[in-house]
């Protein structure tokens, strides 16, 4: 079943405790820039979550050259790191620039859903703030919403409150 | 080494030169990292002439550090401290940042800046290295302007080529700190200060506007990975699971808690520390200030801050809870019981960069004298009587810019109080509720349902922070030494959990095997050091602990309120206390650290600097 990371921005407290469990679980180690999902406060008090939203129709892979990337059950993209060369070729194709390459990784970094456990849903829902809830994928070009640049959209949000 | 990189980055702004310092692990182990290592740096590098410095001189170092605990455990602060223009000593001024994190992901254990630049400039670190920035333009701002104007100049260093990077973090001075207020702060998400201390001022005076890092790689390892995930998620789910009063209502549920059932909120310059007015309650806040209920600093699963807008005609007001301490000093003690003026006045707090504990002590010592008629509407320019909101905010801007009457209270309470109480002929000390130089914090004493101890302040290496208090028993979690040590492994009070779990913590991300004796064993150390440090002080003040091991006059009078109507420590109890609690810590009865101490702390050399405190507190 293709699942989907349901963020809201309203009640997102900007704590990153998604982006430590994301680090861990994938990397090990505290590592917030190698974090998958990253909240990007430009304006303090309006955070907002930003990671894949799983498009439909995978510009991404698409562009990807070597064939390094392809789509899991859960409906989340997955890197092969060894034909992965780090050329931004997905980079440059996804509409909201998700994919990241980190110094020290041979590979770019795609949120992979946790293979359908994500761990920033895990610990924002422990944490009872429920920002980021697992539901069922959303089909059509909703999804798409949730790329509009995240540091505008702080500022965005705060402009209609009349703070910014 | 696990937990920290053992590397500082020194940055001299006299001449732009930067280099890297490596600290051994040996020192960290005896000092922790924050607040101790601060001590440390500050007594190996000015100790020897540390009278003689003014903190507001290039001489002086301003640092910023993280601990060995920075980015492991829940919640963040990093600790910001030198010289202090308050007390003349050393305070470990916390605040909360992402600032620490990204620190260690650029491969810095924390930054010391040294001499002062020429022309404003801001500091921008990452994993590359350091460049020194012209700051011309953000120059004079403050608040939500200036994070416009920085977040502008920064959209710049964005990477996107790579993918869509976060924005860097930083901290910044307001127009307060630029004009060498002594109680401004070095701030961070428009919020946050480190308050005590006066650090802002020691920021501005090296002409550093901000200071911007962005960290691109991991954490140091920590020593026991499976047992630091284990201990993580239980603590974690710890702090989850409780703290509900933080939660929903953050510390500003203490406007009223602290008022009217523990009877120790500063009202009118601490003339009563009682109050039953329903119009300066968490409620009432909520209701009309809060625009978002939850907010959060990294890591942290409390999330005890708010985020409060009011709007005045063409402008809009904005700051987190705000927070007790800031919320009872711009309120209740200036006579002020109405949510949104005190959220008004917080606000603007913030946006000048001033410290809403220092500011707000000083305001209503300045209305007190204004009641008494030692200050006169021409000295002041405005009606400053208990409650006036209009004329307090003109004041506050005053302070801010050191116009008028502002220049004399922006030297912080104590001096301020000197100084008038020069031009008037009279003592005008017993009306200055300060302890060393430093405001005391908003809990009082008198009525023993807070702070239990009568020597809270008057014993305290920090002098009127509330965050850093003597007296506790020395070894509970509460007492100066434990904070001390909690403020150098750098974690946030609110989450602490039991000791043994804490130093847990640090075992399995340093592998130091400290036990809990270790723990309070190094908190002592600090404490002493500090001690020294604050005892030595100078070159505008000094303290003599015969004299200013004392409560604030204030804290004698009776309270005239309240279920504690009546109550106030004796002085001679306050005396014995602060010797048995000296003599717990292995200092002579005025607190100077005997010489068995220093051996048995091992820090010997400290005994040059304890041989000069003892000739000028000589019988």
């Amino acid at each position: 079943m293709k699942i989907w990371i349901l963020r809201d921005y309203s009640r997102c407290v900007g704590c990153r405790l998604c982006e430590i469990e994301c680090s861990l679980r994938h990397e090990g180690l505290v590592w917030p820039a190698a974090s998958r999902i990253r909240i990007y406060e430009s304006v303090f008090g309006f955070p907002v979550p930003y990671t894949c939203v799983q498009c439909d129709d995978y510009p991404c892979m698409a562009s990807c050259p070597t064939k390094a990337l392809s789509v899991a059950e859960t409906g989340a993209v997955l890197v092969d790191e060894s034909l992965c060369i780090m050329c931004g070729s997905c980079i440059n194709a996804c509409p909201g620039r998700i994919p990241r390459m980190v110094g020290g990784k041979k590979a770019v970094i795609i949120c992979d859903l946790c293979g359908g456990n994500p761990a920033c849903v895990e610990v924002c829902e422990s944490a009872g703030f429920n920002a980021l809830r697992l539901v069922r994928k959303p089909g059509g070009e909703v999804v798409k919403a949730y790329l509009n640049n995240p540091i505008k959209t702080s500022e965005d949000l705060a402009k209609k409150l009349n703070v910014f | 080494m696990f937990g920290f990189w053992g590397r500082l980055l020194d940055i001299d702004l006299s001449n732009g030169v930067t280099r890297t310092v490596d600290v051994p692990e040996e020192v960290f182990k005896k000092f922790i990292g924050g607040r101790g290592l601060a001590t440390w740096i500050l007594w190996r590098e000015l100790g020897s002439r540390w009278e003689l410095i003014n903190p507001l001189s290039p001489e002086n170092l301003l640092l910023v550090l993280t601990g060995p605990l920075t980015g492991y455990y829940p919640g963040i602060k990093i600790v910001v401290s030198g010289k202090s223009p308050q007390s003349n000593g050393v305070i470990g001024s916390t605040l909360s940042s992402e600032l620490g994190v990204e620190l260690k992901s650029a491969g810095y254990d924390g930054l010391i800046l040294r001499g002062a630049s020429q022309n404003p400039v801001y500091i921008y670190v990452d994993n590359a290295g350091v460049q020194i920035r012209d700051a011309t333009p953000l120059w004079g701002l403050g608040g939500l302007k200036l994070v416009k104007e920085l977040n502008r100049l920064l959209y710049e260093d964005v990477r996107v080529e790579r993918g869509l990077d976060t924005l860097p973090s930083y901290i910044y001075i307001g127009p307060a700190g630029e004009n060498l207020v002594r109680t401004s702060v070095v701030m961070s998400k428009l919020v946050h200060a480190a308050g005590y201390g006066g650090y802002g001022a020691v920021m501005g005076s090296k002409k550093v506007k901000a200071v911007v890092v962005k960290g691109y790689g991991p954490l140091p390892k920590v020593s026991d990975e499976s047992g630091f995930i284990k201990l993580r998620k239980e603590i974690l789910n710890e702090l989850s699971n409780r703290m509900r009063v933080f939660r929903y209502w953050g510390t500003t549920e203490g406007l009223w808690y602290t008022g009217y059932v523990t009877s120790s909120e500063p009202v009118r310059n601490w003339i009563e520390e009682w109050h039953d007015v329903r119009s300066f309650t968490h409620e009432e806040v909520e209701r009309k200030c809060w625009i978002k209920n939850l907010w959060s600093d990294w890591g942290c699963p409390t999330s005890c801050m708010k985020v409060s807008r009011v709007f005045d005609g063409a402008r809009s007001y904005v700051t987190d809870g705000p927070d007790y301490e800031m919320g009872a000093y711009l309120g209740s003690n200036l006579g002020v019981f109405d949510a949104v003026s005190m959220v008004k006045l917080s606000a603007l707090a913030d946006e000048l960069g001033l410290c809403g504990i220092q500011t707000g002590n000083v305001l209503g010592f300045a209305i007190e004298l204004f009641e008494r008629g030692y200050l006169s509407e021409a000295d002041v320019g405005c009606d400053l009587r208990w409650g006036n909101v209009d004329c307090i905010m003109k004041v506050l801007h005053n302070i801010a810019y050191k116009q008028g009457i502002g220049a004399v209270l922006a030297e912080g309470t104590y001096r301020a109080a000197l100084k008038l109480g020069e031009r008037a002929g009279t003592d005008l000390l017993k009306y200055a509720v300060q302890v060393k130089g430093v405001a005391v914090g908003a809990h009082g004493i008198r009525s023993g349902l807070d702070y239990p101890q009568k020597i809270a302040y008057a014993g305290s290496v920090q002098g009127g922070d509330h965050t850093s208090t003597a007296g506790r028993p020395l070894k509970s979690t509460e007492s100066e030494a434990f904070t001390a040590f909690l403020d150098s492994a750098v974690i946030c009070f609110f989450n602490t959990v039991d000791i043994k779990k804490l130093v847990d913590y640090l075992n399995v991300v340093t592998g130091w095997g400290f036990s809990e004796e270790d723990a309070y064993l190094s908190g002592a150390r600090i404490l002493t050091v500090q001690r020294v440090l604050l005892l030595l002080g100078g070159p505008d003040v000094f303290w003599d602990p015969r004299e200013h091991d004392e409560n604030p006059e204030r804290f004698y009078e009776p309270l005239t309120s309240g279920p504690k109507k009546g109550e106030a420590p004796k002085r001679e109890e306050v005396r014995k206390d602060l010797i048995s609690y000296y003599g717990e810590l292995g200092w002579d009865e005025l607190g100077i650290p005997r010489e068995e101490t220093l051996s048995k702390l091992g820090i010997e050399e400290l005994a040059r600097e304890v041989e000069r405190i003892r000739y000028r507190v000589r019988p």
